[in-house]
């Protein structure tokens, strides 16, 4: 049927040797290159299903207009305080490792993004989403959806207490295994600033094998979406820390000197 | 407008939405920017295609706009709708054959005699970051030929961001991510 997602059968019989091979290959050019990239390719051939949904023609650059250079506004009428633990959504307790994920939101000039959104989803600790279409055969959690929500602080700081999620195969290629992730959605202070990217955590043996991940051909780059291990976050007889700061882009509103200003102020206090 | 200054920080890179945001991100609502049914409410639709043309049955879209009058809302209660407040934010997730519907209004010039639009985000699995874009409106032709962006445009992609008007009023906007009228995207100046 023709609204079958792109999911050619023979390349999911490709096996991982191919497709590390093809990363490699990536990485090499791009090792040799003398330009740095900062975010994931779009035309990325080993996450095969990026081959038909990625623009072949270059982005067209804009200069935003009043409606780009604002965010919605999101706030308390929208979300309640508790729907950053994600395991208290049910009667009983998830199975898994508890853990409490914390950062700030910042934008690339340095500001706090504060008062903005973040949504989060995520698989259970067996590796399986609350989906209809997630059929890998591991146990469903009845005390775990894997969903949460928040408000950012005065600071841009968020918190989240959630269960470490597990890896899970997909059918990009024969034994694909994604890295141990979780999802966020973020907004700005400008709706140029949206963004949706995963976290993931230190030390995972998938992050050379994995399509995705490797989007992002810069060494550097893609361990910004690694968070840290982080014990004073840890706490007692309860849950493991993590610390993870996001960037988003800079505001393209008319720049003030005012507005220096208090990005300076904002990085002396910090 | 003043040059904005070089970045301090590097920006985090984005990633896919993967297939399985259906249950966190669409919630109740969340494509009707008011009422269906409310007098001044508008269609808006469309379906995204991939680059065989095929329609592609989990993507994701958000549009931001002003109302009618060309006012920006800053209203909270885009995620829990009360029926009446309009927020400016939509949200919605295509159907298994790649369509996707907005109850929203006619967005107005936010500046005398501009070309009014409506800011559109896509997301979706095999994308491996999001996609800006805007809708135009088809019938204003004297703001659409002095605006700064579509005359930016190559003259024969210009079209993929203007809207069609249907016969009850709706408009028709299709996002082709690739191949046969590719649709144009955008990026702005501070991206990375």
């Amino acid at each position: 049927m023709s609204q079958q997602p792109a999911l050619d059968p023979a390349a999911t019989m490709d096996s991982q040797e191919t497709l590390s091979r093809e990363i490699q290959q990536i990485g090499e050019d791009y090792a040799a290159q003398s330009t740095t990239e900062t975010q994931p390719r779009l035309n990325f051939p080993p996450y095969r299903s990026s081959l038909l949904r990625h623009p072949t023609k270059s982005l067209q650059l804009a200069d935003p207009e009043t409606i780009e250079l604002w965010a919605p506004a999101f706030g308390e009428r929208d979300v309640h305080p508790l729907e950053a633990d994600l395991t208290i959504q049910h009667n009983g307790e998830p199975i898994g490792e508890r853990i409490v994920v914390s950062g700030r939101v910042l934008d690339g000039d340095g500001r706090p993004v504060r008062g903005q959104l973040i949504e989060l989803w995520q698989a259970n600790a067996a590796g399986r989403y609350m989906h209809k279409r997630d059929q890998h055969p591991a146990p469903l959690d009845p005390n775990f959806t894997g969903v949460g929500r928040a408000i950012t602080g005065p600071n841009g700081e968020y918190s989240f207490t959630t269960i470490k999620p597990a890896p899970y195969p997909w059918k990009n290629h024969h034994n694909a295994w994604r890295p141990a992730h979780i999802h966020f959605s973020l907004f700005g202070t400008d709706f140029t600033q949206r963004m949706i990217t995963q976290m993931y955590f230190p030390g995972d043996p998938l992050f050379s094998l994995d399509p995705i991940y490797q989007t992002i051909v810069d060494p550097k780059a893609r361990e910004r979406l690694v968070a840290t291990y982080d014990h004073s976050i840890t706490s007692h007889e309860w849950a493991t820390g993590y610390n993870w700061d996001i960037v988003l882009t800079g505001s393209n509103r008319t720049w003030m000197e005012s507005d220096l200003g208090d990005a300076h102020a904002d990085e002396e206090d910090h | 407008m003043a040059q904005a200054p070089d970045l301090k920080l590097v920006p985090t890179p984005g990633q896919t939405v993967g297939p399985f945001f259906g249950y966190a991100l669409p919630y109740e609502k969340d494509s009707e920017l008011l009422a269906p049914g409310h007098p001044r409410s508008i269609r808006l639709h469309g379906t995204v295609t991939d680059g065989a043309g095929n329609p592609i049955p989990d993507a994701l879209l958000e549009i931001w706009q002003p109302d009618e009058h060309g006012v920006v809302s800053q209203e909270t209660g885009s995620l829990r709708r009360d029926g009446y407040t309009f927020t400016g934010f939509g949200r919605a997730a295509v159907d298994n054959v790649g369509h996707f519907t907005f109850t929203t209004v006619n967005p107005g010039p936010t500046e005398e005699g501009q070309a009014p639009f409506i800011a559109l985000t896509l997301f979706a699995r095999g994308l491996t970051n999001r996609l800006f874009t805007r809708i135009y409106l088809p019938e204003d032709t004297e703001a659409l030929a002095a605006d700064p962006l579509l005359n930016a445009v190559d003259a024969e992609r210009r079209d993929t961001l203007i809207a069609e008007r249907e016969a009850d009023g709706a408009l028709r906007f299709d996002v082709r991510l690739q191949g046969e009228g590719e649709t144009v995207f955008l990026a702005y100046p501070r991206e990375s």
